[in-house]
């Protein structure tokens, strides 16, 4: 699970630095932006079966691959 | 009287704040203050206008029917589409009727603060849909669109945000550093709306007289200073009013003139707007077209994305040219900058050098600036369109 996600954010963000370092700064870096984050939520839907509505959670509770990693498993 | 308008509101608004300072400071809820007093002021401020009303109560009694019939649904039944289709349409029908009326001479659903008030309703379907919103309480919904220092022109508000600040009470020194930052935005933003909008406003005038080439471009960076000022001062005093109550309604405005893309300049102006505009529009269209794989890459769902978030954007200001062509102009810088940032290898070489920020801020500030203008309504006046 912890895999895939990560595995997803390094090709949304298209950077593997992601994975390595958990605590990049996604946003402000420009690693990832609206349109990545939506793109992420899909497939998220897709590949893990999470539903996180993009209203729910405000950029600075997900602008760390670790607090990505904790919503997500929060939710599974 | 209209909210922060003439001597009387603020007066009244002065004696209602006062109120809430000694409320907040005994460390007594404001909750129930806070929404008498915009009963009082919506009462006031739609006296001797009886269409009004009743297009208000109408709003109200469709849009809380509308909130609790779904609510109902959601739980009984789950995550259907189809029905919050139904429903986000049903809620959107008054702006619509407001927007379109007027141009066959009619003026349906056309009162103060429906424009705003219909974000908080629809953003509450949505997230009722989304299973965010868990419970539904009329009174809350009620304290949430009625709230009077954001009730004709935002900032908008989310409703789990506000009714969590709205529940809460405040330990004693924590209410008055908020209350103290409110009183600051309060007369931060008199001032911009009263001393530097109205100079703003005498400078337009005087360029408006004019016909040559620089008194338009005088008068596009004029207009464009006015509509900050004007609009960053109203926002700044409904701050600081919804402070005082207790309420932290999120900023409009964060130095939008320091913008170095349009990105950043959505990301600074009009904030409330273009958030909603990204959560409830962009984002959504961008899953939904990705999903059924309506186009073939990522760039060109983005790039629709920003034509359908800002050309709708141009349709809630008004169905008049100006504004569907403001919409679809920034679609188009939107999608451009977009497409130059990903594509672009010169972007990816020199965007972090010195002389390339300035000048990418230098070009940024004249498309704004040239938007303000076809904002205005004054290119339509010179072509004979409007």
């Amino acid at each position: 699970m912890r895999e895939e996600v990560l595995n997803l954010l390094a090709e949304i963000c298209e950077d593997d630095a992601v994975k390595e370092d958990l605590q990049t700064e996604l946003f402000e870096s420009g690693l990832m932006d609206s349109l990545g984050f939506a793109e992420f939520l899909v497939e998220l839907e897709d590949q893990c079966g999470v539903v996180i509505s993009p209203s729910e959670v405000e950029r600075k509770d997900i602008d760390t691959p670790e607090k990505i990693l904790a919503l997500v498993e929060a939710r599974r | 009287m209209n909210y922060y308008e003439g001597i009387a509101f603020f007066l009244l608004l002065i004696l209602v704040l006062v109120g809430a300072i000694v409320i907040g400071w005994l460390e007594k809820p404001l909750k129930w203050y806070s929404l008498l007093a915009s009963l009082f002021f919506a009462a006031l401020i739609f006296w001797g206008n009886p269409a009004g009303i009743l297009y208000l109560l109408a709003f109200y009694l469709w849009s809380v029917a509308l909130i609790r019939i779904y609510f109902t649904i959601r739980v009984r039944d789950g995550r259907k589409e189809g029905i919050y289709h139904v429903f986000v349409l049903l809620s959107l029908i008054p702006l619509v009727l407001c927007k379109v009326t007027p141009l066959f001479h009619a003026n349906v659903f056309g009162f103060i603060g429906i424009s705003y008030l219909t974000f908080r309703v629809v953003q509450m379907i949505i997230e009722i849909y989304d299973g965010v919103i868990k419970e539904v309480s009329v009174l809350e919904v009620t304290a949430f669109l009625a709230f009077f220092p954001s009730f004709s022109s935002g900032p908008i508000d989310r409703s789990r945000r506000f009714l969590a600040d709205w529940n809460r009470v405040l330990p004693r020194a924590e209410y008055l550093e908020l209350c103290g930052k409110g009183i600051w935005k309060l007369l931060l933003g008199a001032v911009y709306k009263m001393v530097i909008a109205a100079g703003a406003y005498k400078v337009m005038g005087y360029l408006d007289t004019g016909t040559a080439w620089y008194h338009l471009v005088g008068y596009a960076y004029a207009y464009g200073m006015y509509l900050f000022f004007d609009f960053a001062g109203y926002s700044l005093m409904a701050v600081g009013s919804s402070y005082i109550l207790g309420i932290e309604t999120p900023e409009n405005f964060r130095q939008p003139f320091i913008s170095k893309d349009i990105r950043e300049f959505w990301d600074r102006w009009h904030i409330t707007l273009s958030h909603w505009f990204r959560d409830f529009i962009f984002t959504r269209f961008v899953m939904y077209s990705s999903k059924k794989k309506w186009f073939s890459n990522r760039l060109q769902r983005a790039c629709a994305g920003f034509f359908v978030d800002m050309g709708i954007m141009g349709l809630w200001h008004g169905i008049t040219p100006s504004y569907i062509l403001y919409g679809l102009y920034h679609g188009a810088l939107l999608a451009g900058t977009e497409t130059w940032q990903k594509k672009s290898k010169f972007y990816k070489k020199h965007k972090d050098e010195t002389w390339y920020q300035v000048l990418s801020w230098a070009v940024t500030m004249q498309m704004v600036f040239f938007g303000f203008f076809l904002f205005s309504g004054k290119l339509m006046t010179i072509f004979g369109l409007q």
